[in-house]
């Protein structure tokens, strides 16, 4: 590889570029630490620095690597090269992991030890009842309806003039931050008393059909429900043009046989088209479950858990930021983290075993 | 590879050198900058603008150099930087909780003696309570809102014949009155977001100052009463019998909930008024219609919420920020000290939207006669007593109370509301 361009003394090199990285990493490390300087001049070298660094550290190790032969080069070089990631993903993925975990087993504060309290407490409370109730529907109704009107309407703007019109504008709400599409559907839901002016669209069409206004939010248990149909309004954009890629991957001579053979279109669709892209329905599904799991910004600006909608990440934003309860917050975390470990594994089974998107 | 590999660590040299020369290069500007006392605070925009104005004749007077900063998620990042160690020199914390939180933790500097001096003459007694811990004081109050304001439409009220009610069995009448001309006498909205729910804390609040006096009240929002304690049913009893009709309230419970509470006021200004009457803090006039805004004196008349019980006089519920030492660096005394006179308050209360505390302060600096109206039912108030929520531990202040009142209005029976609550206080 790359070590036979250097004929000349590799120690040499390493002996001055291996304290020059040192210096300039801890050095600038260290100028930033007790910083002097205004923020524009920080700022240029912050960057400068962070990036140059990277150069260097590589630079260096790789140059390191080099002084071994070239069989335990080849062996070492992979790791030279992603253990920095590694590192960073340790120190700011795993580690966290580990002392959310520790956390969840002491008080508050994290000054005392109270073993399973916080536990306890999760499954007890009334509100964390609520909570597990409510991400169920979630998961059912969130991941089913997306899927379901994502396959729907791949299925259907296949046969239309206006497919890609169809699907830009199903597509379109994926660009929708989820508090965005909150705010917008708060219009939808909003609620006035009968006699004034109805802003909400909901409520506008119930008064013009002679019906009362309803608080759409603010009725247990539907209001969930209400929240969720927010969620499918994203989601279903990804499905959709998921599934619409496997669609078109089914092949056309299968197709063609199946209508020759006189099966009709339901028995096409079932026996042919469906079990051809189960695979694509799977990950799809297991995608929009993890978002479900952890849909926490809907809750949180259209009802902020009110009106029994509370759900469990925002159960744990709660605890977490707003009364600082850091054992109950993490404890909460970790039960989201063992919820959505097993689709993660699964995902992460069938990314391996084909190329899904 | 050599000769450009040199060329790197060269441009490397170069490009980590340039910033360490600008920095030299700027030394001069950084020692001044060491000179600058930064107030740390969660008021921003035209708030932090007339605010300035306050720095303004502080930093001409004396010469140092304060500045203030206003950010959205102050509650989060001064948090962050005092246990960081980078604290601001002056913070303005909104809840007193905050400031024991700090004081209990060694990062705040005691006042020196000229701002106790300040305090001690310019101030009645309770300012320096919420501003001490342990025996030490260490927040001085400027602007403070109050909230025991009951606000109505001057014209069509007058025009109805109805008057000011001075005594709650006055109110009561009045609000029979209302009902009997085929009006709503009360708007009420909770919603705020994530906060739905403090208006009906606020309102508890009140009438726990109104039923059960100031020693209870003090008692109840530091928990050595239990929270479903008789006393708190009785004020609960008070707010159900105008949130449990709806003749009382304009759109009954459901519009409670789903109205904002900047809208709230909105009702009061519909001709003829949907509502007439609309408790809420000074800081309401700012969510009326432009029209009445242009025309406060005349479209708008304002009554403290009346007494319950005489003993106590007409109790104010109020909140404000303190402003607290991080630092003691030469100055920061000396403006904490500046904040203790009237001279500091006169921009904001001409600029309007802001009620102070200070003894000495001369009505006619007020920018309209409403504000100087309430600065007088503020001073008058014989009990002043600072918003409990924000006493309380925020998983009661800003959690199961507020989705409490929620609850409450929802239809919830009183006493499973209370025990919730009483439950989900912090051991």
């Amino acid at each position: 590889m790359l070590k036979h361009t250097f004929s000349d003394n590799p120690k040499g090199k390493v002996a001055f570029y291996l304290p020059f990285t040192i210096v300039v990493m801890v050095g600038g490390f260290l100028l930033l630490l007790n910083n002097q300087m205004s923020q524009l001049p920080s700022a240029v070298f912050a960057i400068v620095w962070g990036t140059s660094s990277v150069v260097l550290l590589f630079y260096t190790l790789n140059l390191i690597a080099q002084l071994f032969p070239t069989k335990a080069y080849n062996k070492i070089i992979p790791y030279v090269f992603v253990g920095p990631a590694m590192l960073i993903l340790l120190w700011y993925l795993i580690l966290p992991t580990f002392r959310s975990l520790y956390l969840s087993f002491f008080n508050r504060n994290s000054t005392a030890f109270v073993g399973l309290d916080n536990y306890k407490f999760i499954f007890t409370d009334p509100n964390m009842r609520t909570a597990f109730r409510n991400t169920l529907f979630w998961l059912l109704f969130g991941t089913g309806l997306s899927v379901f009107f994502g396959l729907t309407s791949a299925l259907l703007a296949e046969r239309t003039k206006i497919e890609k019109l169809g699907k830009t504008l199903i597509f379109i709400p994926m660009a929708v931050s989820m508090v965005g599409a909150g705010v917008i559907w708060k219009f939808m839901y909003a609620y006035k008393p009968a006699g004034a002016n109805q802003t909400g669209l909901l409520n506008a069409l119930m008064v013009a059909f002679g019906a009362d206004p309803s608080n759409w939010l603010g009725t247990e248990p539907t209001n969930t429900i209400f929240l969720i149909i927010i969620f499918v309004w994203i989601q279903t954009g990804f499905a959709l043009v998921v599934l619409a890629a496997a669609l078109k991957g089914v092949p056309n001579d299968i197709l063609e046989a199946g209508r020759i053979d006189g099966a009709s279109e339901m028995r096409i669709l079932f026996s042919i088209i469906l079990p051809s892209i189960t695979g694509s329905i799977v990950t799809v599904s297991t995608t929009i479950m993890i978002a479900a799991l952890k849909s926490f910004d809907i809750v949180y600006s259209m009802t902020n858990g009110l009106y029994g909608t509370e759900v469990l990440a925002s159960q744990q934003y709660k605890q977490m930021f707003k009364f600082l309860n850091y054992g109950r917050g993490s404890a909460i975390a970790i039960i989201i983290l063992i919820a959505v470990s097993p689709v993660i594994a699964y995902n992460l089974k069938e990314f391996g075993k084909r190329e899904v998107f | 590879m050599k000769r450009r590999s040199k060329g790197l660590v060269v441009a490397l040299i170069l490009l980590l050198t340039i910033p360490a020369v600008w920095a030299t290069g700027t030394k001069e500007a950084a020692a001044t900058e060491s000179n600058v006392i930064k107030v740390f605070g969660n008021f921003r925009g035209e708030e932090a603008a007339r605010f300035d104005e306050v720095v303004k004749i502080f930093n001409e007077k004396t010469g140092y150099n304060v500045v203030y900063e206003g950010s959205p998620e102050f509650e989060t990042q001064i948090l962050i930087q005092a246990e960081a160690g980078t604290p601001p020199d002056i913070a303005a914390l909104p809840q007193p909780g905050l400031m024991k939180n700090f004081a209990e933790k060694g990062y705040l500097k005691p006042l020196a003696q000229s701002v106790l001096d300040g305090i001690n003459s310019n101030y009645a007694p309770v300012w320096r309570e919420l501003g001490s811990y342990d025996g030490t004081t260490y927040g001085v109050f400027h602007r403070v809102s109050a909230k025991s304001y009951v606000w109505y439409p001057k014209k069509a009220f007058e025009a109805k014949g109805y008057k000011v009610p001075t005594t709650w069995d006055e109110l009561k009448a009045l609000e029979q009155q209302i009902i009997a001309d085929g009006g709503t006498p009360w708007s009420i909205g909770f919603e705020a977001g994530n906060a739905t729910g403090w208006v009906g804390t606020d309102w508890i609040e009140d009438l726990m100052l109104r039923t059960a006096g100031p020693e209870v009240y003090d008692k109840w929002v530091n928990h050595e009463i239990p929270f479903d304690d008789p006393a708190v049913q009785k004020a609960f009893s008070y707010f159900g019998e105008i949130i449990q009709d709806p003749k009382e309230v304009y759109g009954g419970a459901t519009n409670i909930l789903t109205t904002s509470y900047g809208d709230a006021i909105k009702p009061l200004f519909e001709n003829p008024p949907a509502a007439y009457l609309h408790r809420q803090a000074n800081f309401i006039t700012t969510f009326m219609p432009e029209d009445i805004q242009a025309n406060l004196a005349d479209e708008v008349g304002v009554f403290a919420l009346p007494a319950i019980d005489e003993q106590w006089g007409v109790p104010m519920l109020g909140a404000g920020d303190q402003y607290v030492a991080f630092s003691d660096k030469p100055g920061v005394m000396e403006f904490l000290q500046f904040l203790t006179t009237w001279e500091s308050c006169v921009p904001l209360a001409k600029a309007g939207g802001a009620l102070f505390p200070h003894l000495d302060q001369n009505l006619a600096d007020y920018g309209n006669p409403i504000e100087q109206q309430m600065a007088k039912m503020l001073m008058e108030a014989k009990v002043f007593r600072f918003d409990g929520s924000d006493l309380m531990p925020a998983e009661v202040g800003a959690g199961s109370f507020w989705t409490g009142m929620v609850d409450y209005v929802s239809g919830r029976d009183v006493k499973t509301v209370l025990s919730t609550i009483e439950q989900s206080w912090p051991q």
